[in-house]
């Protein structure tokens, strides 16, 4: 009964979102106030609606409700509670209930907080947003209804992907969502934007908070998928240049161009038309992201829904948003009338260098992802595209960017002189170049990796502070530090984890080693300058899988550092194995030992890995999204969003 | 795709031994020569798993990849130099078993197109930046600024 009133309540939805779409653009139009509020209680009614459909799916899976053809086919009734509820969006039907669902709540959260708004542009975005719900809201119920029932329910399911059934797991795609959807947002005041004919100072401060949040979760997405990858998968890698994962990752990179260049609209009111096209572009490839994933058309390790129908429909959707949003761009680009005057050297254009350098760096893992359909349809050469050739590709934009960083970051607006900002980052630059020599002088024969990653991130990590640093003067300096505007914390945390993360990833590169070998009981043998022994191997009954578990001792120099317990598991019903690293999390290091099979001597194959730096990749990445959010926190935000209006309650801090 | 997939099944075939499901690089699969073990793990990494999705030999579990690591080492003990041995391996297994392809063909436009874009780009910029620093757009802008923006200040200040 309740997934009917679910089912009932996400058609009900549907054609909310197509009122919600068509008598706002109207009423803008011919400016009726009544019509144009038809808006609000449109987008709140609608996201009721879907959220109450939400609900009724999780129900059934909760409830473990064998007679919905999904939950059969997703879920079984001896899974842990955890994963009975992320089952709901562990799958394709689920997973894009839950993005419709964030289509709405950003919908109805910018109806309620968007008081601040001119009536006519509301009304604009509103309906934008409208469109794109219906587009998915139709996508889901002609072609992936989750509320389909079966005629004869299994006694139980078929369970989730044991991969999937994981804590980091479970709210990686919510998060992902979060990211992708909010720059729906971003977008649909671009389109409203162009409709209206005009973008000025306020448009960017109304924009930068939806691109601010959507980076933030796209940032926490991608790295609790990363996290995953790194303990799950067995080997400890944490990033694979996957079709799937660039799909998520230039999105992120094309919303972090674009909160700097909205910043750039707000503050000088310059490179308008460019932070547009931005928007149209990073909710693009966040279209582009879904096609990519639910079409099969690129193979994968994360592709669970692999249908043709389904990926017309959504290359429909994608050229219909993206065309149409371009055509628009093209002929009303020119009304946007830039205003500010800067010279060469400022800092409008260390942000423009930001935007080349984010923009180009995605264009070429666009290039690369999807070259191998390109080579193959219009050259007939079948060949893949993997991680040496990202890896060289992408890494010197990163590079560059991160050399420019510090000193654009200080340069002033308008007109600069780089001799005095960069005499200015003398201490820093002397700071970091000395750290990379210790870290060259101490480690023997081996690559410039680490010491370039350590000279690179102390040279951004630093930077960042001397920023702030400097700006708070000579007198009183630390109350002027903590009265600093909350931006001003959020750009310096946010760089610094930018660089925390860089020094991680070429530290953990250059620094790890590795260890394979036959273990055999009770006899202890060295892995860097650890001792382990393996003590014993069990089998463990968990709630829904079969374990081989080893007791593995650590010791170093006689004294014992941890008792790790690396599983193999064996999920019956799913019929699939997985490994379960086990990890000793230190903060320089992580010792990270994988349990294999049984040799014929009766030993067993024990790989050990001594991984530097590891937690500070996720660790930067943590500080990052800490640095999106005390920015979205700042006081500007809060008050007076316009402008041009009266001074109400602005766009939402989210 | 499918022909070579056939290709290495028989391959495969011929240097497989009986093997339960394995875990990336296996204990018995290292060589005794430290630097030639080096050289192979460098080269595993370059290598696709065929039958994997996205992984290279180097970390996949598969027997397939398992049967190319041993081909790695095989050729190396021979005496190959990295290239002989890669060239013996797309040889075999086709072009699609590289995971960065070569830059032959039309291949160079995936080599190029990222500095080609900058280059492009950068132009943009040069001439944006130009049009926005020089002095007669300063005066124009000042005088747009002194109607629009002065109200618009006004208002703010009021607030």
């Amino acid at each position: 009964m309740i997934t009917e009133l679910g089912h009932f309540a996400l058609i009900l939805a549907f054609v909310i979102a197509i009122v919600q779409m068509v008598v706002p653009l109207i009423g803008a139009h011919f400016r009726w106030p009544g019509w144009m509020s038809v808006a609000e209680p449109a987008a709140q009614a609608q996201f009721f609606f879907t959220a109450f459909a939400f609900g009724a799916l999780t129900w059934a899976f909760v409830t473990s409700d064998f007679s919905l053809r999904l939950v059969t086919l997703n879920s079984h009734s001896a899974k842990p509670m955890l994963y009975k509820i992320s089952g709901t969006w562990g799958n394709h039907e689920g997973s894009m209930l839950l993005w419709v669902l964030i289509v709405s709540l950003f919908g109805a959260v910018a109806s309620v907080f968007g008081g601040g708004l001119p009536p006519t542009l509301k009304a604009r975005v509103l309906a934008v947003q409208a469109a794109i719900g219906v587009a998915f809201f139709a996508f889901i119920l002609f072609t992936s209804n989750p509320f389909l029932r079966l005629a004869v329910p299994p006694f139980d399911g078929q369970d989730l992907n044991p991969l999937l059934q994981d804590p980091g797991l479970a709210f990686h795609p919510p998060f992902l969502y979060l990211g992708y959807v909010g720059l729906s947002m971003a977008f649909s005041f671009a389109v409203a934007a162009l409709i209206e004919g005009r973008v000025d100072a306020a448009w960017g401060r109304w924009v930068r908070p939806w691109t601010l949040a959507a980076w933030i979760f796209l940032t926490i997405g991608i790295a609790l998928g990363s996290w995953w990858a790194y303990y799950e998968l067995g080997w400890g890698g944490f990033w694979f240049w996957d079709p799937v994962e660039n799909a998520s990752f230039m999105p992120w990179l094309l919303a972090a161009a674009l909160l700097h260049s909205a910043i750039v609209v707000e503050k000088r009111e310059s490179l308008k038309s460019w932070t547009i096209l931005l928007a149209i572009l990073a909710f693009g490839f966040s279209l582009i992201g879904t096609f990519i994933v639910r079409s099969g058309l690129l193979t994968s390790v994360h592709a669970f829904a692999n249908d043709p129908e389904r990926g017309v429909f959504i290359l429909i959707i994608l050229a219909f948003f993206t065309g149409g949003a371009l055509t628009l761009f093209a002929a009303r680009a020119q009304a946007m009338q830039a205003k500010g005057v800067f010279g060469v050297v400022s800092r409008e254009t260390a942000l423009v260098a930001n935007n080349i350098l984010l923009a180009v760096s995605c264009f070429v893992v666009f290039f690369g992802t999807l070259w191998p359909v390109v080579a193959e349809m219009a050259f007939d050469r079948k060949l893949s595209v993997g991680p040496p050739f990202f890896d060289a590709a992408f890494t010197p934009f990163m590079v560059v960017l991160g050399l420019i960083l510090p000193v654009g970051s200080m340069l002033p607006w308008k007109r600069g002189v780089l001799g005095r900002t960069m005499w200015r980052l003398r201490f820093v630059f002397v700071l970091a170049v000395a750290l990379g020599v210790l870290a060259w002088a101490m480690q023997t024969g081996r690559s410039g990796l680490g010491p370039i990653g350590l000279f690179l991130g102390a040279w951004v990590v630093f930077g960042a502070f001397a920023d702030l640093w400097l700006r708070a003067g000579s007198s009183n300096r630390l109350g002027r530090l903590i009265r600093m505007p909350r931006a001003d914390w959020g750009k310096a945390v946010a760089h610094a984890g930018l660089g925390v993360t860089i020094f991680a990833i070429a530290g953990l590169t250059a620094w790890e080693a590795e260890d394979i070998r036959v273990a055999e009981l009770n006899k202890p043998f060295n892995v860097g300058s650890y001792t382990l022994e393996l003590q014993d191997v069990r089998r463990v009954r968990g709630p829904n899988y079969i374990s081989t578990m080893a007791d593995i001792e650590v010791t170093r120099a006689g004294k014992f550092v941890a008792l790790l317990n690396p599983e193999k598991r064996d999920y019956p019903v799913a019929q699939m194995p997985t490994t379960e690293a086990a990890i000793d999390y230190r903060f320089l290091r992580d010792l990270y030992v994988v349990i294999g099979d049984q040799q014929d001597n009766g030993g067993w194959t024990v790989r050990t890995y001594i991984k530097p730096l590891a937690n500070w990749i996720w660790g930067g990445s943590l500080l990052m999204a800490l640095g999106g959010l005390l920015s979205l926190s700042d006081r500007r935000f809060r008050v007076a969003a316009g402008a041009r209006r009266s001074p109400r309650e602005g766009v939402p801090a989210e | 795709m499918i022909r070579s997939l056939l290709r290495a099944a028989a391959v495969a075939a011929l240097v497989l031994q009986p093997i339960a499901p394995t875990y990336a690089v296996q204990p018995d699969e290292v060589l005794a020569d430290p630097a030639l073990e080096a050289r192979a793990r460098e080269l595993s990494k370059d290598l696709r798993c065929l039958v994997c999705r996205n992984e290279s030999i180097d970390e996949s579990n598969a027997d397939l990849a398992r049967d190319l690591r041993l081909l790695v080492r095989e050729r190396l003990v021979a005496g190959d130099s990295n290239e002989e041995a890669m060239d013996f391996i797309v040889d075999r297994y086709g072009e699609y078993v590289l995971l960065s392809p070569r830059a032959t063909g039309a291949n160079w436009l995936l080599y190029a197109a990222g500095p080609i874009m900058l280059v492009l780009a950068l132009i943009m910029a040069g001439v944006y930046l130009r049009g926005r620093s020089n002095t007669k757009a300063e005066e124009d802008a000042v005088q747009a600024l002194s109607e629009q923006e002065k109200a618009q200040l006004d208002r703010i200040l009021k607030d």
